[in-house]
């Protein structure tokens, strides 16, 4: 075999592997959808986030928005702060939207969904930021409710709002104890009347 | 050390060297004056190619020094054994040339490796090289297409390839047929003598390395047990050197191995051996 | 008798260390000869020619088939759970963290890391590497390290097509003859494996897979005794060690990648 036929197939060989690498980068991982670091950060803060993990999925509509990038305990309001990136395109979020954490399929995997707020509810952020600020302490959290303030005026989520209404990820325990003490409840209550207000949603 | 220079090419002093438990060399002293064709000689078995790499620096000794060209061996570094390899050459007993590349590029092999010469160049020098050894015909050929005779003419050539001052030759007479011997003898005589080289022959063919040599040393035992012209040696009255240059099979080298006595073997067997 | 197995069984232990002591230093000297590759970039050229593009047909042919089994058992426990969608992400997942990396390295231990120990161990056997060190030519640096980089650099490419090869394989089972949704194929696909924690990992699994095969193929050719038995014995190790070191390597690798 001549050094040309050898230094092409060897040519060959190193475009196959480059072009594989290529295609499975672009084909079967995410890259097309990871735009990058473009995008502004949020938060929001559940009193139970179990089930969620880091990476998962933010929708809105049922499109994903974004992703979570972190989530945290935070010990001075004894609640999950979660941290989520949403994608810059996604800049007409009211800031009065509300976030649940929800569960997709079967097999449990949960993720953020956000719905969208009136767009009022700036006289809340305000007030908010005024005892905020008469307190005092730090963190993520207050340092958003003075940037809720402000862009309360733009009507818009921007980087380090937070959402304010949350609604907690559903424990099948809870659940479960949920249910059983309303139809207890309801037992005593109404005597024969044995249908319990649902609380599954 | 003037005269070391000018005349000594080797000098091998108080050189011993162990190979597990056996004494393959104990205190010997070589000297291979520049210019000649030096031949070690003995039984199989006594070390000869041990003592090639030795000089080469390939093994290291146990004790006593190598110097080659007033440069002591034992104990370089290994690039300044690399540069004095330089001006070396070794012929191996089966050529060892590279089986990947044809004649050509096995004697342009140190060529291309060492030095920075144009290609035009380096065909000119293998050209005139493969003529020396008269096979500048076959330079196409594979290493594996080549007899044995053949294969060690290409690694002769390989070998001078860059002028080297001293060649080393691993018993380059043995498994010969008669014609391939009577070409080498001439080859090894004549590259020494025209291109001014010294030629150190490792071999047991007495009548091929005595026809050509200026000098002969004889080791038994780890020993030099006797050293001179062919001549010198034939008519010598050491027991060793009668016995090898007449090719006895009995003398100071026995014919049996070690054993106890055959009576006693015989009659002590039962069953038979088990093997 | 205990007396007599233990002494053996310290005897092999401290051999192992020695075998391990000369690898580690014949590497490093394989290291140290890395600039010695640019002069003779033709060599590494004509190595990864031998090692990489001559292992290219096992390698797809195996992928293919790989991925279509893939599919097909896949598809056989996914339909229970009514969950066959989720098929790109089973032959995907499956194939870029675990199978493309592993079983490329062990189909490279046999095909190319036992011709590397063959050819260097029969090198030996011939005086050959003996010739060039009597030529001042570093054998180390001539003969194994153009081979070593090669394997290096041959192993993720070789991996990164087993998997692409692969995941067509069972797209083709899957989508073409299993009645998978086209579309759910790639897109879930795209949706659960991620870019770094998946493909990368798998990259870099291959690099070190490739590092620790070719070392050990390099290394026994050079240390194998210089007889035929020598060499097939020597060979016989490389692929039985590597495969070994590939498996034991890959659950360190994951348990460190995946792991929490």
């Amino acid at each position: 075999m001549t050094t040309r036929t050898t230094e092409i197939w060897v040519g060959i060989f190193v475009a196959a592997g480059l072009a594989s690498l290529f295609m499975l980068a672009m084909k079967v991982s995410n890259l097309s959808a990871f735009s990058g670091d473009e995008g502004y950060t949020i938060y929001a803060r559940f009193e139970d986030a179990s089930g969620l993990k880091v990476r998962s999925p933010v929708t809105m509509g049922g499109v994903r928005i974004g992703r979570v990038t972190d989530i945290r305990f935070d010990p001075q309001q004894l609640v999950a702060m979660v941290t989520m990136r949403i994608e810059k395109q996604y800049d007409t979020l009211p800031v009065d939207s509300s976030a649940s954490i929800y569960t997709a399929g079967l097999l449990g995997e949960k993720y953020i969904g956000l719905e969208p707020g009136a767009g009022g509810g700036c006289e809340d952020a305000d007030l908010e930021a005024e005892l905020e600020a008469e307190l005092g302490g730090g963190g993520p959290a207050d340092a958003g409710a003075a940037a809720d303030a402000a862009d309360c005026q733009s009507g818009y989520l921007r980087e380090g709002s937070v959402i304010k209404l949350t609604q907690d990820s559903l424990v099948l325990e809870k659940l479960i104890g949920q249910f059983v003490s309303q139809f207890l409840t309801s037992k005593e209550e109404g005597g024969g009347d044995a249908a319990p207000q649902g609380a599954a949603q | 050390m003037s005269d070391n220079n000018n005349d000594i090419i080797v000098r091998i002093r108080n050189l011993s060297f162990s190979r597990g438990s056996r004494r393959i060399f104990d205190d010997i002293d070589i000297d291979i004056r520049r210019g000649s064709v030096t031949s070690i000689m003995g039984p199989s078995g006594t070390g000869k190619t041990t003592l090639l790499r030795l000089i080469g620096g390939q093994l290291r000794p146990d004790a006593g020094q190598i110097f080659f060209d007033g440069e002591e061996v034992t104990g370089a570094s290994r690039r300044r054994l690399f540069e004095l390899r330089k001006r070396m050459g070794m012929l191996f007993q089966n050529g060892a040339l590279l089986t990947d590349m044809d004649v050509y590029d096995n004697v342009a092999f140190p060529l291309r490796e060492h030095t920075d010469l144009p290609e035009s160049m380096i065909r000119d020098l293998v050209l005139m090289k493969l003529e020396a050894v008269g096979l500048r015909g076959a330079r196409h050929l594979m290493p594996a297409e080549l007899s044995g005779g053949m294969a060690r003419r290409v690694a002769l050539a390989r070998a001078i390839a860059l002028d080297p001052m001293m060649i080393m030759y691993d018993e380059p007479f043995t498994g010969q047929d008669p014609i391939s011997m009577g070409v080498l003898v001439r080859l090894i005589r004549e590259v020494n003598d025209s291109l001014g080289l010294t030629s150190v022959l490792v071999s047991h063919d007495i009548d091929e390395a005595s026809a050509i040599s200026d000098h002969i040393y004889l080791l038994s035992g780890g020993k030099v047990v006797a050293q001179g012209g062919a001549e010198e040696l034939r008519n010598s009255a050491s027991e060793w050197a009668q016995q090898f240059m007449q090719g006895l099979p009995d003398g100071p080298v026995p014919f049996h191995y070690p054993a106890s006595s055959f009576r006693d073997d015989l009659l002590s067997g039962g069953e038979g051996e088990r093997p | 008798m205990i007396l007599a197995t233990l002494q053996h069984l310290g005897q092999r232990g401290m051999q192992v260390f020695e075998r391990l002591g000369r690898a580690s230093i014949l590497l490093s000297r394989i290291f140290g000869g890395i600039h010695t590759l640019v002069p003779r970039f033709s060599l590494f050229i004509h190595q990864i020619h031998s090692v990489g593009v001559l292992s290219l047909v096992i390698i797809v042919v195996s992928g293919v088939f790989v991925g279509m089994v893939l599919g097909l058992q896949g598809y056989n426990t996914l339909v229970d759970f009514g969950a066959e969608e989720s098929l790109g992400v089973v032959v995907s997942l499956s194939l870029v963290r675990e199978l493309g990396p592993v079983v490329s390295a062990l189909l490279f231990a046999g095909r190319a890391g036992s011709a590397l120990t063959a050819e260097i161990g029969l090198m030996k056997a011939t005086e050959q590497l003996s010739a060039m060190e009597m030529m001042a030519v570093d054998p180390v640096h001539r003969v194994l390290a153009p081979r070593f980089f090669a394997g290096l650099f041959s192993m993720p490419l070789l991996a990164a097509i087993f998997s692409a090869v692969g995941v067509l394989g069972g797209f083709f089972v899957g989508v073409g003859l299993l009645g998978v949704d086209d579309g759910a194929y790639w897109s879930q696909m795209q949706a659960k494996v991620d870019l770094y924690d998946d493909i990368m990992n798998g990259v870099i699994k291959s690099i070190a897979f490739g590092w620790v095969v070719t070392w050990i193929a390099v290394f026994e050719g050079y240390d194998a005794v210089p007889t035929s038995e020598g060499v097939s014995r020597a060979t016989t190790r490389t692929v039985v060690y590597s495969s070994l070191a590939v498996l034991g390597l890959d659950f360190i690798l994951t348990a460190l990648m995946f792991g929490d």
